[in-house]
This record gives structure tokens, sequence and C-alpha cells, in this order.
């Protein structure tokens, strides 16, 4: 098989690519330029699109014995990810920009140019595994190694591209053997830190970022009675669960936490109140992608029992799901997009801090059934 | 050991290497030349045996350059590469120059210079108080003329230097540099010419050009990387980059590289001695590539002066064409697999692909100007590697082109 190992510069990618090789397909190397003006990217060793990780992708390629190209895809990236990332931002949600880029980048123009130069599939150093499910069609299952798994982050890609992707990582139960692997193929990269933050916020600083982009929107922090409790530099900036960086003047009469309970850009006004306020039951998203059939997978009252995770980094909760036509929409702050939707009834304890933008993707045990973005939440009972 | 002439050179790079215009291998005199003089010690500014061995072996070099060139031994400077001797001639003349008339602070270059001459240029925008004029070119990559004259009629008491190079690297333009000495000289204004691609390609006279500064390369005439000169009229006011020992008139200190320069000298003369005959046959080979890149591509757009029309103002060894649809980038990395090595025509730091600001000031569209591929033949070029290309290149264009759909960026891309 002739592969391209899309190399980041960090070590997932780099034995991702070795394990390739071993696997006896024919690898090029593939870094992805995704900034023009490299001085807005963070150097360093912590990012992902530096020259340094631009370098650190050529040695490995080097050491693997496999051609290594740059690829410009700076303009793409920009017109999606970080376009998508502001817009939604200033539309009040949270956008996750890792599953946009996986979304266009990645297993799109990257995906979509190999297939086209004649490559069968892409390789990247996520965790998570592709397996091939009853029916012959490939499935996605979660990372052996919890901490790590990417899965949450890859439901966006659909069944289709899912096909062309190939995750070497995906059995590895932990980044220390990942590591171990990379050292004993000599991969100068083996002991290189992980990134976590977003790569094309330079220093980590989002609402900085935000704010250099959208400029400053000063307005007045409420509370839930419409009480004026502080101030903004723009409601964009805040998330809805967000506790810290409020600066909120006076404390609750009760003394209690207050959180972001709902950001309205219309008014540019954010709303603050108690933590039970963010207790949620139901989830409602748009734009679902499914990575099963839902009619198959639904009981006979159309639901599907399954778990749901809502973030990143949560924890997957027992859920009951349904695909809707339409997607659903609570509230009048979000129009209808006219997408296939879907909808969320969670079974236990309720979830706290669900945020538009995010994504909701649904489970059943380690596989993933479809995924979705939060259109809004709210408590049913 | 003994190296003599006759034994091979570096070898003939595997595959068909069509990026003589990035470096060409060394010839077998100039390898032996190097591998010599890098058997003996001495420090060209020693003043005991050892160190006039250098001494002398370094100055026969200077001699040889000069005569190859057109220039007085006296007026080579050697440096670490094209590079570090435009930078030296733009920093370099710049101070010079300012130090005698204060007003000068205008530095004219032509718009499709080498970044070599440009990031210096606008480094000392930033730095040192210059005012950048960019000449512009004509849709076939040559400096517009009259551009420059206006520029000089209405600043030309302004002008610290103009820098326009003596064929460009890209499209192999060969640009008037007499005309632009012609043109400076009623106003005093000192001229530099980037001829790193020149020499051995094209007749290069430094005397009768008329220019006061020259640059030239080692490694794109056979000669090794790391070396290369700054030719430049003693009368010339040049101020130091390089501060130290005191090397080299002053101007660029350094222990002298003896072994590099020896090297480079020989090839320097060689380049020059076999001209007219391998550009001769260069120019039949590269229009040979011209016509089997039109017969494989019909839609491929030739950038640069007609080889056929005008071949005197293009460079012999250098054919460069835009693929509509397709991006360099994809262009490239087919013809590498397929063993044919050619360049998009611009690098960059992190070998990212950028559209070329050559191909942009010849108002080439953005779009097309992604599309872009260099060939460029040297010395060890045969009919085989033109015909090499010629069979890969129908299947490389149609797949790069696929690839410029779905990426929607390259022109007739879904954009």
């Amino acid at each position: 098989m002739r592969v391209l190992a899309a190399m980041s510069g960090g070590v997932d990618s780099a034995v991702a690519a070795a394990l390739a090789v071993e696997a006896g397909h024919e690898v090029v190397g593939v870094h992805m330029a995704l900034s023009r003006n490299r001085d807005q990217f963070r150097t360093g060793s912590r990012g992902c699109c530096s020259i340094e990780d631009a370098g650190d992708a050529r040695r490995a390629a080097d050491v693997l014995g496999i051609p290594y190209y740059v690829w410009d895809l700076s303009e793409r990236f920009e017109d999606t990810v970080v376009a998508d990332f502001l817009s939604e931002y200033e539309a009040g949600r949270t956008p996750n920009p890792c599953v946009r880029c996986n979304e266009h980048i990645k297993f799109e123009a990257l995906l979509d140019k190999a297939t086209a130069l004649g490559f069968d599939a892409v390789v990247t150093g996520h965790y998570a595994q592709v397996v091939t499910g009853p029916g012959g069609a490939p499935e996605l299952h979660r990372s052996p190694n919890d901490a790590k798994d990417q899965s949450y982050v890859l439901a966006v890609m659909g069944p289709e591209r899912l096909a062309r992707a190939k995750f070497p990582l995906g059995g590895f139960a932990s980044k220390d053997e990942v590591r171990a692997e990379a050292a004993q193929r000599g991969l100068s990269v083996s002991a290189k830190p992980d990134s976590y933050d977003i790569c094309f916020v330079a220093d980590g600083d989002t609402r900085g970022f935000l704010r250099s982009r959208l400029g400053s929107r000063p307005g007045t922090v409420v509370d839930v009675s419409g009480d004026v409790v502080g101030e903004h530099d723009g409601a964009y900036a805040f998330t809805v669960g967000q506790r810290k960086g409020l600066a909120l003047g006076r404390p609750a009469p009760d003394g209690a936490p207050r959180y972001v309970v709902d950001v309205q850009v219309s008014t540019n006004t954010v709303v603050v109140g108690p933590a039970e306020l963010l207790s949620v039951d139901r989830v409602a998203g748009e734009k679902a992608i499914w990575l099963c059939s839902p009619a198959e997978e639904a009981g006979p009252d159309g639901w599907i029992d399954g778990e749901v995770q809502v973030r990143a980094h949560g924890a997957p909760v027992p859920a009951r799901v349904r695909a809707t036509g339409e997607a659903v929409h609570p509230g009048e702050a979000v129009p209808p997009s006219g997408t296939p939707g879907l909808e969320v009834q969670l079974v236990g304890d309720p979830l706290r801090g669900v945020a538009p933008g995010q994504s909701v993707v649904v489970y059943r045990g380690t596989r993933v059934l479809g995924q979705a973005t939060v259109t809004g939440a709210w408590r049913s009972r | 050991m003994t190296v003599t002439p006759s034994e091979p050179g570096a070898a003939k790079p595997a595959g068909a290497y069509l990026d003589h215009a990035a470096t060409t291998p060394m010839s077998a005199a100039a390898l032996a030349a190097f591998v010599e003089h890098a058997q003996l010690t001495g420090n060209a500014s020693s003043l005991h045996s050892a160190g006039r061995g250098a001494r002398r072996a370094a100055e026969e070099g200077r001699e040889t350059v000069a005569l190859a060139v057109g220039a007085r031994p006296s007026e080579v400077i050697f440096t670490g590469g094209g590079t570090e001797a435009d930078n030296l001639a733009i920093k370099g003349i710049f101070w010079g120059r300012r130090t005698h008339d204060m007003r000068r602070t205008r530095i004219l270059v032509s718009a499709v210079e080498h970044h070599a001459v440009l990031d210096p240029a606008f480094w000392m925008a930033g730095h040192a108080g210059a005012e950048i004029v960019l000449l512009p070119v004509d849709s076939d990559g040559v400096l517009d003329l009259d551009a420059l004259r206006a520029e000089l009629a209405e600043h030309g008491d302004e002008v610290a230097l103009i820098s326009v190079m003596w064929a460009n690297n890209e499209v192999g333009a060969v640009q008037p540099v007499r005309e632009v000495v012609r043109a400076a000289r009623p106003y005093g204004i000192p001229v530099h010419t980037d001829a790193v691609q020149a020499v051995g390609q094209i007749e290069v006279d430094f005397a009768a050009s008329g220019v006061d500064a020259m640059t030239i390369s080692g490694h794109k005439l056979g000669g090794p990387t790391g070396v290369g000169a700054l030719v430049a009229r003693r009368e010339l006011a040049l101020e130091a980059v390089l501060h130290g020992g005191g090397q080299e008139r002053g101007v660029r200190s350094g222990t002298l590289d003896v072994p590099s320069i020896a090297a480079f000298a020989v090839a320097v003369r060689e380049a020059v001695a076999g001209r007219q005959e391998r550009a001769a046959r260069l120019a039949a080979l590269r229009d040979r590539l011209v016509e089997r890149v039109r017969e494989a591509a019909p839609e491929a757009i030739l950038r640069g002066p007609d080889p056929v029309v005008r071949p005197q103002d293009r460079l012999p060894g250098n054919a460069h064409f835009t693929f509509p649809g397709a991006e360099g980038d994809s262009l490239l990395y087919l013809l590498d697999s397929a063993g044919v090595q050619a360049s998009t025509g611009s690098a960059c730091q992190a070998g990212v692909p950028q559209p070329s600001h050559v191909l942009l000031a010849m108002g080439v569209p953005e779009a097309e100007a992604r599309g872009a591929l260099r060939f460029s033949l040297g010395a060890t070029s045969t009919a085989d590697d033109v015909e090499r290309l010629a069979v890969a290149l129908p299947q490389v264009v149609s797949r790069a082109q696929a690839a410029g759909l779905v990426s929607g960026r390259a022109m007739g891309g879904a954009a």
C-alpha cells in the first residue's frame, strides 16, 4: 500500500510513520505548513506548527529513510479552522479547533489531495482504533490509552474517510510505550514534550488571541435576576461552565461560587449563576455525522442506547440518543441549520457545563456511533 | 595521495537531475584541487613557510578567478558564498555611500532579485534608514529600463546603490546590466549585480560591464558550496560586514578557506573556458526539453523570454513552466517519485512552497504561480534526463491537476 504519513514533528506521528514503514507500506512523509506567517505560531518545543517542528519531522523522515515534503495548507487552515474558531466564539459558542482541523484539514484537504496523488491511505499518530465491522464497514473505537484517547476528535471524519485513515498507535496502552518505540528507532523526538494548547494561539492565551482578532467589546456580566455584577471585554470570550477569569466585584449573596450559565452575544452579556443552573439532562446537536446506521442501532422507539461524551477529556455518561432529520434547537439564540441533528436524553445523573459549539460524541462501549455539534442543553426533569 | 584532474568529479546525480541552478556537481578538477589543498596545513595569514604556501594558493586562485571574469585580482574578495557576497554588497555599499553623502538613502533593486539581495535590502530599510524601491519587470521578467530612468530622473541624487541581477535564477531572464550602468553613471550611483547564475552560462566580463560590484558563487558552476566572491572595484567605498583579522582588504575578515578557494578557482576557469561549447549543447537540450514538455502538457505555459525568439535573453540551461490547475508541490512530489528532480522555483526556510515573487512581479496571477516548475540543465545533463521527464510528465500533470481540483486552490480548481 502507498501511504502518506502526516508528520507534525512530534513523537506520535513519527512512530506512526515508523510502524507504517515496518508494516511494509510504501511511506511518504508530509508535514503540513499551517501558517504562512510563521511568527504568529508559537515556536519552541510545545507546538506542531513551528519551523523547529518541520525540522523535527524532516529528521524523523531521514531516520526512517522515507521521502519528506512540506505541503502548504495554511490558506485552507485559515479559511476553515481559524475562521470557524473566530466565528463560533463570536456567536457565543465554544468551538473545538482540533475537531475542525480533523474535519477540514487532515481528513479532507490532506486526505483528498493524497488520494488524488495516488496514495491509498493517510497515516497519523492519533490514539484511536479502526476496526473492520461485521458488515465490512470500518468502525472507530477508543484507544486502550484512556488518557490519550482521541476518538472524540476523530468521530467527525465519517465512514468514507475513516476507511482511508490509519492510526498505527491505536493499540498502544501508554505514551511511554510510544516514546520507547521512538527511542528504540533512534528518533530524536522521543523525549519531545507533548503539545496541549491550540497550535495557532501563540502563547496559550486564547482570550488574548480572540481580542486581537475580534477586538475589545466591553459589556456587562449579570446574574440570573439581571443585576449587573461585573464587566467584561467581550462576551464572545466566555464559555458556559466557566468559573475562572470572571473578575466579579462582589461575591454572591449566599457566598456560593458563580459560573457562566449563558453567553448572550446579541446583547454582549455574560450571565452568571450557581452551579446547579449548569446541570442538564438533555442535549441537542446539529450537523450529525454517523459512523453506524442509526436506524439499525436504535430500538423500536427510535432511541439508541449508549453513552455520550460532551468534551474532549470528559467521561462518557449513559444516555439515549435519537437521530433527527432536522437540527434541534432549544431557545431562539441559534437559528436552525437544516442539517440532520440528534437529541440526547441522559439516563443517569445530569451533566454540568455543556457548552454549545463542542462536539457531542455517541459511544457504545469503545465504539463511536456518531457525533454532532452541540446547539444547546437544558434540564427536563 | 595524488589526485589528477582526469579522475571523475562528483558523480552524476541519480535519476534525472534537472535542478542544476540549485546546485551542480563539482567538476573532477575542482574536486582534485579541493582534496589536494585540504591535505595541506597553513593559515594564509601566517608568515612562515606553511602560511606562505597557503597564501600562494589563495592568491593564485584570486588571479584565476579575476582572469576568468574580466577583473583584476585585487578586485576579488572571497566570501563564504553568494549570499554573503550579496549581503556585503548591499550593506557595505549602502553604508559606504552614505558616509560620503547623507542624502543617499534609496536602494533600487529589481523586483525579481534573489532573496539574498532582497532580504538584506529590506533589512536595511528596517535597521539603517534605507528606502527600498522595487524596479518593475516586464511579463518575461526583464527589468523595465524606462521605470529605472524615470526613478533616477526624479530621485537620482538620493540613490545609494542599484542592484540588478545579471540573470534571473527562476525564469532565466538575462537583465540589461550595461544599460543599468549607463543610466546610473550620470548620477554617480554604484551598481551591483548578482551574477551567480550567469557565470559559465553566458559571457560575463566585469570590467566591460561597467558594474562596480558583482557576486559570484562556487557551487553553481562546478565548485564547492560555501565559497564565492564579491568582485568590487577598488574605488568603491565598501564598509565591512564581518570584522576581525582584516583579511580581504579589511572588508571580509576570516581565515581564508584555501581548499575551497583553490577548487572554486579551478571551477570558474573551466566553466568560463568551456562556456560556449557547453552553452550551445545545453541550449539545444533545453529547446528539446521545452518541446517535449509542450507535447506532454500542451496547456503548460513557458515563463520568461522565449528561447526560440530571443535566445540571447535567456540562460541556455533554463526552462520554466506553469502548469494550469496543478500545484507545484504536487508536481514536485510526483516527479520526484518518478526519479525526476526539479524545483518549484523558489524555496524558503521551512521548505514551504510559496508563490514565487518573481512570477508575481511578472504579472502572473497567484493561482497560476502556484503551478510553477523550473528545469535547469548543467554539465552532467543528458538527452536521457529530458526523455525521462517527457515520459513521466503526462501522468504527473494529470494527477497533479486532479489534486489541484480537490484542493480547490490552483487555477482551474473549484475555488
